[in-house]
């Protein structure tokens, strides 16, 4: 237990934040273009700002200054800025990425940084998209059903494939960047889109669990669209390989079950590999 | 002020209030105890604060060390609360966690898996034993997602970026709640006879802060001003360990796994301070000890070169850091451009959960105002003084579900569901409405950093009379200016409206939090009073609890119930911690 008082300027206070902001300073400005608009106005109209950049600056922060300062009903969704919710995606310079987790300095400051919503999805407003088609999906996932046939017990290794898949943030950007999603208009196809095949993956790779998504992933899933241009790959946060991990090994397994006769016949009831 | 002529009205058993861990979780029992249930989150599901737990969940499931019980972690969240915990909490907590590991798994979980097939536990600061159910460093998110995906296999009806800006009540008990869309901006009427408080914390009243936006004290200033008790709300936890550095990431959280998986605190001379402070535990420390120390190096002037201590995992194998810490990898590499498996971490507090909020029974997580519950952060008791890490993801689901299981069992034993008043219905409307109305008024966004900052400099880590004062002296220009908020634009989407009517509740909060830490003159866990350095056996016999009468907040000392002689006698038991 402490006996002495410390004196007044060793609480955390004005003068350790003014020491730390001064030291963030750059004295440099940045401009940043945002793609603004209601609902229904799908092209915008850009509107630019100058912002003070400081140090370890990401895009959040610009879009968060000018909301304070200058635009305060500037719509941004955003939740824990530090690339763990996935509630910032939008488009930086024509690339889905989490504003979060882009750096300004990583650009040329001399030109502009463009920031538009994501382009697959209906605006409600500025940056703010209307996702509910992606929850809507994901209602239609058979969901998790543990197995009763054997012990609960299994290895690190049986859980890794499953775990990558589980390590998605929900943002959304493999949805954006997804051909078969982006240039469909309003009305999606009957196609999940990467997200939701990570999603069932992760539960078709679950040791214990008793279902398979197989045959919804054909179906009503339209995984077979996807012809695997590793788009939704690059875009990903969470760094989880999308096409090599999640969705060639289901389609493999589509075809298996499907599409290959004498596999067909010796197939395990659930449709698994063991 | 006209009322919009037509405006939407959703039947339900229960309501809740938040789709974090608790929330869910609460949903989840309801629901299976045959209730209607809704949810209303601030954010998109999934999305909740939970996700940011990193460490893992706290259950006394002896997987790694059969010698663990629920006596043993009984014993350590009390010891760890210095023992102004709920003990009752305590006590169902450390007994009912690992059945929710079970529930968890059945449901999907995937945790990381120990060498003969079971969940793999890790140790941390204030756990005698490895104790923590793990998923790397991102346990949160596989909460989130397991209890979302059981909710959404359960058709739970949920309201999605909607916020609740008022309890409704009948004869002083709960009838529904109103609020808003934050989409579209449309005002909504919810009916039900319970509502579960589960909206988490209040970081966002200080600057520096682990949490996200949504931390405005919502949850905890609707019950208040429903007539709840708030109980212990000078109980603010600040993270040993948040991010200082580019200040870009200031706060954002460095997970007590570092330190768990070994990490090492050093000062700018290179000495392992923790030495001085608590040689025995070091480095795994409660947070409240480690968050004080780190503090005291760098207002001795032996801090780093961004004014925080050096955290480093650095003499441990590349791969094992990639393998258990893999998230913390990237943070720093992402936004420091700092490589952890070479360079060591700069570390300050960051203000992370309160351990106060509405006072809840244990049993039931029932408040004093009849249909009203509360779980999860948002109430208080289980932690005392102090919340061990791994607790709060267990706290979630152990209370969660008896939050939901007892607001269902209210709700369906109800004969008569009186309306509530339109004349109620209408002033919330109006109440909602009212910064649009100011023809003058300040940006909203000015007021919620000025008291952030106020909070930061006046009411943190250390406390005394004349700093509490001067806080309580400054509040007052602070709630005039909350009041005058002004909202520009449309009702679309719009974070200025939004954070006007947020910053009334944050306003509200901090002077709970001001006068319990003023009425408290003792220095216990995290409430530490340099002008009273020492803790008062006396002031262990009490909570202090926080009401609103006529709008004005009050603060009392309320007696606890003694310990029963049966837990008195499992703490006595004690074991030692091993070193």
């Amino acid at each position: 237990m402490r006996t002495e008082d410390p004196q007044a300027e060793r609480y955390e206070g004005s003068v350790r934040d003014d020491a730390l902001r001064a030291q963030a300073q750059t004295g440099k400005t940045i401009t940043v273009r945002i793609n603004r608009g209601e609902a229904g106005d799908r092209v915008g109209h850009w509107e630019t700002f100058t912002v003070e950049l400081f140090s370890g600056m990401v895009v959040l922060d610009a879009v968060l200054l000018v909301q304070a300062k200058q635009a305060p009903d500037m719509a941004v969704r955003w939740n824990c800025k530090a690339a763990k919710c996935g509630s910032c995606a939008a488009e930086v310079n024509g690339r889905p990425r989490l504003m979060c987790k882009t750096r300004v300095e990583d650009f040329d400051l001399a030109q502009p940084v463009l920031v538009q919503p994501m382009q697959t999805f209906p605006r409600i407003k500025d940056l703010v998209t209307d996702v509910s088609w992606n929850y809507r999906v994901n209602e239609k996932i058979v969901p998790f059903k543990p197995r009763t046939d054997r012990p609960w017990k299994f290895y690190q290794k049986d859980v890794e494939k499953a775990q990558e898949m589980r390590e998605c943030i929900e943002c959304f950007l493999c949805q954006d960047v997804c051909h078969v999603l982006r240039y469909s208009d309003e009305d999606k196809p009957q196609f999940f889109g990467p997200r939701f095949f990570v999603r069932s993956a992760g539960l078709d790779f679950h040791p214990m669990d008793a279902e398979d998504r197989v045959g919804q992933l054909r179906a009503e899933g339209g995984i077979g669209l996807c012809n695997i241009t590793k788009c939704c790959t690059e875009v990903c946060p969470a760094g989880i390989h999308i096409t090599d991990n999640a969705i060639i090994p289901e389609k493999e397994r589509v075809v298996d079950a499907f599409d290959d006769p004498l596999r067909a016949l010796f197939r395990p009831k659930n449709g698994k590999a063991e | 002020m006209a009322t919009d002529s037509e405006y939407s009205t959703f039947e339900s058993d229960v309501i809740v209030i938040g789709a974090g861990g608790a929330g869910l979780r609460a949903a989840i029992e309801a629901i299976g105890a045959g209730a209607r249930v809704t949810v209303i989150c601030k954010s998109l599901l999934g999305k909740a604060h939970t996700i940011m737990a990193e460490g893992g969940m706290a259950a006394a499931v002896g997987s790694v060390d059969p010698r663990d019980s629920w006596q043993q972690h009984f014993r350590d969240t009390m010891f760890g609360g210095k023992y102004l915990n709920n003990w009752r909490m305590a006590e169902l907590h450390a007994k009912e966690a690992p059945s929710e590991i079970v529930n968890l798994e059945q449901w999907g979980a995937v945790f990381d898996r120990s060498d003969d097939g079971g969940v793999m536990q890790r140790i941390f600061g204030g756990h005698t034993y490895q104790r923590l159910v793990q998923v790397g460093d991102r346990t949160g998110l596989e909460l989130i997602r397991t209890l979302q995906d059981r909710a959404v296999a359960l058709k739970l009806r949920v309201f999605m970026e909607h916020t609740v800006t008022k309890l409704l009540l009948r004869d002083g008990a709960i009838c529904g709640v109103a609020g808003y869309e934050r989409e579209w901006g449309k005002f909504k009427v919810w009916k039900a006879p319970t509502v579960i408080i589960a909206s988490g914390g209040i970081g966002r009243i200080y600057s520096v802060t682990s949490n996200s936006w949504e931390g405005t004290a919502d949850g905890q200033a609707l019950a208040l001003e429903a007539g709840a008790e708030l109980m212990d709300m000078e109980f603010v936890q600040f993270h040993p360990t948040g991010m200082v550095w580019p200040q870009s990431v200031r706060g954002i959280l460095v997970t007590e796994a570092v330190r768990a998986e070994g990490g090492l605190l050093t000062n700018s001379k290179g000495e392992r301070f923790m030495e001085r402070y608590d040689p025995k535990r070091m480095e795994l420390s409660t947070r409240d000890v480690v968050a004080r120390s780190i503090y005291t190096e760098v207002a001795e002037g032996r801090g780093s070169p961004h004014g925080g201590a050096f955290l480093s995992i650095a003499h441990k194998p590349a791969d094992f850091i990639k393998r258990k810490l893999p998230s913390m990898y990237e943070q720093f590499m992402e936004f420091a451009k700092v490589d952890i498996t070479k360079e060591p971490m700069e570390v300050y507090p960051t203000t992370h959960y309160v351990m106060g909020g509405v006072r809840v029974e244990a049993e039931t997580a029932a408040t004093n105002v009849p249909g009203l519950y509360a779980a999860g952060e948002a109430a208080a008791g289980l932690h005392g003084g102090n919340r061990l890490g791994g607790n709060s993801l267990s706290d979630l689901v152990v209370f969660g579900r008896r939050a939901g299981l007892a607001a269902a069992q209210y709700a369906l034993g109800r004969t008569s569901r009186p309306d509530p008043e339109m004349s109620e219905i209408i002033k919330a409307e109006q109440e909602m409405l009212q910064p649009f109305e100011l023809e003058t008024g300040e940006n909203p966004f000015t007021v919620q950093e000025d008291l952030q900052n106020m909070m930061m400099l006046y009411v943190g880590v250390f406390r005394d009379e004349a700093r509490l004062t001067k806080a309580l002296e400054l509040l007052e220009p602070l709630k005039e200016r909350a009041a005058r908020v002004r909202a520009a634009g449309s009702r679309l989407y719009n974070a200025m409206w939004h954070t006007a009517l947020d910053v009334k509740h944050s306003v509200r909060i901090a002077e709970t939090i001001i006068v319990s830490a003023l009425l408290r003159k003792e220095s216990r866990a995290a409430h530490s009073r340099v002008d009273y350095p020492q803790t008062s056996d006396e002031l262990q016999k009490v909570n202090t609890v926080t009401r609103s009468i006529d709008g004005a907040v009050t603060v009392a000392y309320v007696e606890r119930t003694p310990l029963p002689a049966e837990l008195a006698a499992v703490i006595e038991e004690k074991v030692e911690v091993p070193t």
